[in-house]
């Protein structure tokens, strides 16, 4: 066992983990943050992505204990003061969601992106390509990459 | 065209699911919590085909924190096989499995013990501790070598074929006999499967002091399951409750009933007086939940030199994998689309379903229909070249006219209704879809295309779908008796459908109410007793219809008791935005809060404020009290039960360039012109939309389940399966046309299936016409760059 010393959401917790428990296992069973889902656990589908220091991370291929010391930002951790962040408003207006169930994996690696590339506007296949890692089977993604497109306009 | 909407529906509004689910706080199966489980893990077979000699699960038990191992001997009353849900005179050779493998097992992935531990990790653990000694028998996995004779899936029948049906309209032979011209040819599509982001997931929970189990079962069937359950297991009705919440996509692969995990899941919990929890792997769900999609079919057109086509007959394969518990409705539902939107008057189909030593075989997102339709469509394409009519041209030939409605194909069958298509306008819709993807000026783009040496191809296809079938649905609408807000139970389940949106509007439109302050349980036996469950295009059409109508007959009750509380006549009464007032006079007024109040005898008015005055306004109800027959609750429920299916239709048309040195189809752009009927929120529709031509052109160009001789599953992950990202799907433009449907009051067709229809069928032809110098005809999905290269090369040779 290992102790985990790690601020998720702005709080900081510590845990002891077993060297081989995963990110994913840590959040969902660990802290009750259940908005991280897993789809694939093969790191392929993006369902687990959460912020790990600000970047775009896999959770089902992250372990619990690479996170010491680092700050991780889960889907909860998002909203601020109760309003959803701009990536989620656009989501909600664009009718990016269906099920739900891949929508944290894509609102955080969206965030992630929007961070990345400030004040560029992004092309359909732009964005198009930087989605490439996260799989959906309900939208066919076209409001997702409007939503993208209008939190990139949003944030500047 | 389109037809003003009906009655006001129709709104472009925001989701009531969203926000919650934006947030991280959607709760699915394997978000249950549940701190004393035990947790499942099961051993399934590595083999294809095998006789088991024995299960030794010694050393597994032993292991430390293992609770309990079952095998198929461990059941007892439940050692026997899962139902088969629709039996057939055409089918005498059913087989369904059980739960778990007597001493023969069908396919890879077949469930043979169950290991219920402390936690996954020993269960998983445990799993591989349990030795099974199998005799290995011969496997059979191409389903035409399967139907031919080959080693038998099942040896206590004589052949792999379960079931041969034929259905006749007209007189398709004597067509033929005459026929100007006949062509023929045979078209593939390959096996895939629905694929839900979410894999299922089963949490059953025996309450020890209520003797209650409830079972979170991320199922599209919850009332079915709940019924399967207590019939298997001899439960108290009202102590078995089924939930399925959140659940994350379904596409048909959920609406399965049974598979065994979830009877042998709530079994153990039962058994062991425990909760017990069990959540399917990626690769499990390749391997343990249900495929669909592979077909053969051998079609042939008969036609005038005109290009009327005047009779079809189509025989063709269905690969049904081991099992039959499904029966025979997929490849059903393809035969009962084989004519498509044409008027074709002769029809003669015939399917045999083949057993293979493969994952079973249910419905998919589509059923059978993207088959038929591209057997259909691509002898379209090849009756046009081989007549020198232009593709369009021979379509407009045969579509059926806005006129002929409703147009019966007496003979074939949908979900058990005779075939009768009841609206539409088939022609309009191929105008739509040329105009949206640019037709007139294409000619010129290819030409001009080709000069820079690239590959340009248009291709276009028609659906049709039939939708909302029966048995029936409902739903209830009551005005909450303490909070006044309006709520809605139905017996269905959601797995994205936008149900607290789109019922929340009809209800809005009855009422006048904000749809974001109306509630919608659903996904719960105990909100709900009666209904079947989200498959098939049919939730919205039967439930927005039964909202309606128990929303009527709220607005009549709250009009009669506002007609006391106001002291005004019925008849000078409207309701406007959740309250009814004298008309004219708009400070005479009641809302439906407050009659929700007044009308229940028993309140705690005093401790609201906003309802602390209630007071002010006369009785409810007419006689002093609460008389007989009397109901406290501003509520009713009502059912829809459908007389015929709803035939929804529309045409696709995309652009692709094809690279002839790597083989590789890119999508330049894709239009889609469909008719649903009234749309409750074409918002919602177009997303189903979208889903829909995405899963289309992932069956077209990129999935398929890529067994190898032995029966090995060798695509099992996300890795090897194709499914496609953002990067690999277009985007669509959509021409909503809008033909109520005459068969409901709302005028409402299903939109769930459309979208993946006609994909592959549109792709192939717009490969072809890509490469028409080549003189390709694609004749089977997915048409992958190595398949199309080995195409070019046949072609250049």
């Amino acid at each position: 066992m290992t102790i985990v010393r790690v601020e998720v959401n702005g709080v900081q917790v510590e845990r002891e983990v077993e060297a081989r428990l995963l990110l994913s296992d840590f959040l969902r069973h660990e802290l009750g943050l259940t908005g991280t889902h897993v789809g694939c656990e093969h790191g392929v589908c993006g369902a687990c992505t959460v912020l790990v220091d600000g970047a775009a991370a896999r959770s089902c291929l992250t372990l619990a204990v690479q996170c010491d010391e680092a700050s991780v930002t889960t889907i909860e951790g998002l909203a601020q003061n109760g309003e959803l962040h701009p990536v989620q408003a656009a989501f909600r207006e664009s009718h990016a969601l269906q099920c739900g169930f891949c929508t944290p994996g894509f609102v955080m690696a969206v965030t992630a992106l929007l961070e990345e590339r400030r004040g560029e506007i992004l092309s359909d296949g732009e964005v198009r390509e930087a989605l490439a890692g996260n799989l959906c089977r309900c939208t066919g993604y076209q409001n997702i990459v409007r939503a993208v497109q209008l939190a990139a306009e949003r944030l500047g | 065209m389109a037809t003003m909407l009906a009655r006001g529906l129709g709104g472009r509004i925001a989701r009531n699911e969203d926000e919650r689910l934006l947030r991280g706080e959607g709760m699915y199966v394997d978000d249950v919590e549940t701190p004393d489980a035990f947790h499942v893990a099961f051993v399934r077979s590595p083999l294809a085909h095998a006789r088991i000699r024995s299960v030794d699960v010694s050393a597994a038990a032993a292991m430390p924190g293992v609770v309990r191992v079952y095998t198929h001997a461990d059941l007892g009353a439940h050692a026997k096989p899962l139902p088969l849900l629709f039996p057939h005179d055409d089918m005498p050779y059913p087989s369904t499995q059980h739960p778990l493998a007597v001493d023969e097992v069908n396919y890879v992935g077949q469930t043979i013990a169950m290991i219920v531990a402390a936690d996954r990790y020993v269960a998983e653990d445990a799993a591989e501790l349990v030795e099974v000694d199998y005799e290995q028998l011969p496997v059979v996995v191409d389903y035409e070598a399967a139907a031919e004779g080959g080693p038998l899936v099942h040896d206590e029948f004589p052949t792999n074929v379960a079931a041969d049906s034929t259905w006749r309209v007209g007189d398709a032979e004597a067509a033929f006999a005459t026929a100007e011209v006949v062509i023929r040819e045979r078209y593939v599509c390959e096996r895939s499967a629905s694929t839900p982001i979410e894999t299922r997931g089963v949490v059953a929970r025996f309450d020890r002091g209520t003797r209650e189990l409830t079972v979170w079962d991320s199922t599209q069937c919850a009332l079915p399951v709940r019924s399967a359950l207590i019939a298997a297991f001899g439960y108290p009705e009202d102590k078995l409750r089924v939930i399925a919440p959140d659940v994350g996509g379904g596409f048909g692969v959920k609406g399965y009933l049974l598979y065994p995990e979830e009877l042998l899941v709530p079994f153990a919990a039962l058994d062991l007086r425990a909760t017990v929890r069990w959540t399917e792997d990626r690769r499990e769900h390749f391997v343990g939940s249900n495929h669909q999609r592979g077909q053969a079919h051998t079609i042939e057109l008969a036609a005038t030199r005109e290009g009327v086509v005047t009779a079809l007959r189509d025989t063709f394969l269905h690969d049904q994998g081991a099992y039959i518990g499904y029966g025979l409705i997929t490849p059903q539902i393809a035969a009962s689309h084989v004519a498509g939107a044409y008027r074709i008057p002769n029809v003669t189909v015939r399917f045999l379903a083949v057993y293979t030593n493969k994952v079973p075989v249910s419905p998919m997102r589509s059923v059978g229909r993207p088959q038929s339709n591209f057997a259909l469509e691509r002898a379209l394409d090849r009756l046009g070249r081989e007549l020198g009519i232009d593709r369009i041209e021979l379509r407009r030939r045969n579509l059926i006219a806005p006129d002929e409605f409703p147009y019966p194909r007496d003979g074939l069958y949908f979900a058990g209704y005779p075939v009768v298509l009841d609206s539409g306008d088939y022609p309009a819709q191929l105008d739509a879809v040329l105009e949206a993807i640019g037709h007139a000026g294409f000619p010129e783009e290819q030409a001009r295309a080709r000069e820079e040496g690239r590959h340009l191809g248009l291709g276009l296809a028609c659906y049709v779908e039939g939708t909302g079938e029966g048995p029936y649905e409902g739903a209830r609408v009551f005005v909450q008796p303490t909070d006044g807000r309006i709520h809605i139970s139905t017996g269905l389940t959601s797995q994205g459908q936008s149900h607290a949106t789109t019922f929340a509007q009809v209800v809005s439109h009855e009422l006048g109410v904000a749809p974001a302050d109306v509630v919608v349980v659903e996904g719960d036996t105990d909100a709900f007793g009666f209904g079947a469950g989200t498959f098939g295009s049919r939730a919205i059409v039967n439930v927005a219809n039964a909202v309606s109508l128990a929303a009527a007959e709220v607005r009549e009750k709250a009009i009669a008791f506002a007609a006391n509380m106001l002291e005004a006549s019925a008849d000078d009464l409207e309701l406007v935005e959740g309250a009814v007032r004298v008309k004219g006079d708009p400070a005479s007024v009641v809302t439906l809060r407050e009659i929700a109040v007044a009308v229940n005898p028993i309140r705690y008015t005093t401790l609201d404020p906003s309802t602390a005055d209630i007071g002010r306004f006369a009785a409810a109800r007419e006689q002093p009290g609460f008389g007989p027959g009397d109901s406290p609750a501003l509520d009713a429920t009502a059912y829809w039960a459908p007389t015929s299916a709803t035939w929804a239709a529309g045409a696709h048309a995309a652009v692709v360039e094809v690279d002839e040195e790597t083989g590789f189809v890119r999508f330049l752009r894709y239009a889609v012109a469909h008719d649903c009927g009234t749309m409750v929120n074409p918002s919602v529709v177009d997303g189903q939309i979208h889903g829909g031509v995405a899963l289309g052109i992932a069956n077209a160009l990129f999935e398929r389940m890529a067994y190898d001789e032995e029966g090995q599953l060798s695509n099992a992950s996300f890795v090897e399966f194709l499914m496609p990202y953002a990067s690999e799907i277009p985007t669509m433009t959509i021409e909503h046309l809008e033909t109520p449907s005459p068969l409901n009051p709302l005028g409402i067709k299903g939109a769930g299936e459309a979208g993946s229809i006609t994909g592959p069928a549109v792709t192939a032809s717009a490969i072809d016409d890509a490469l028409a110098h080549l003189r390709i005809e694609v004749k089977e999905t997915p048409i992958d760059p190595a398949r199309l290269r080995e195409l070019i090369d046949a072609a250049e040779a």
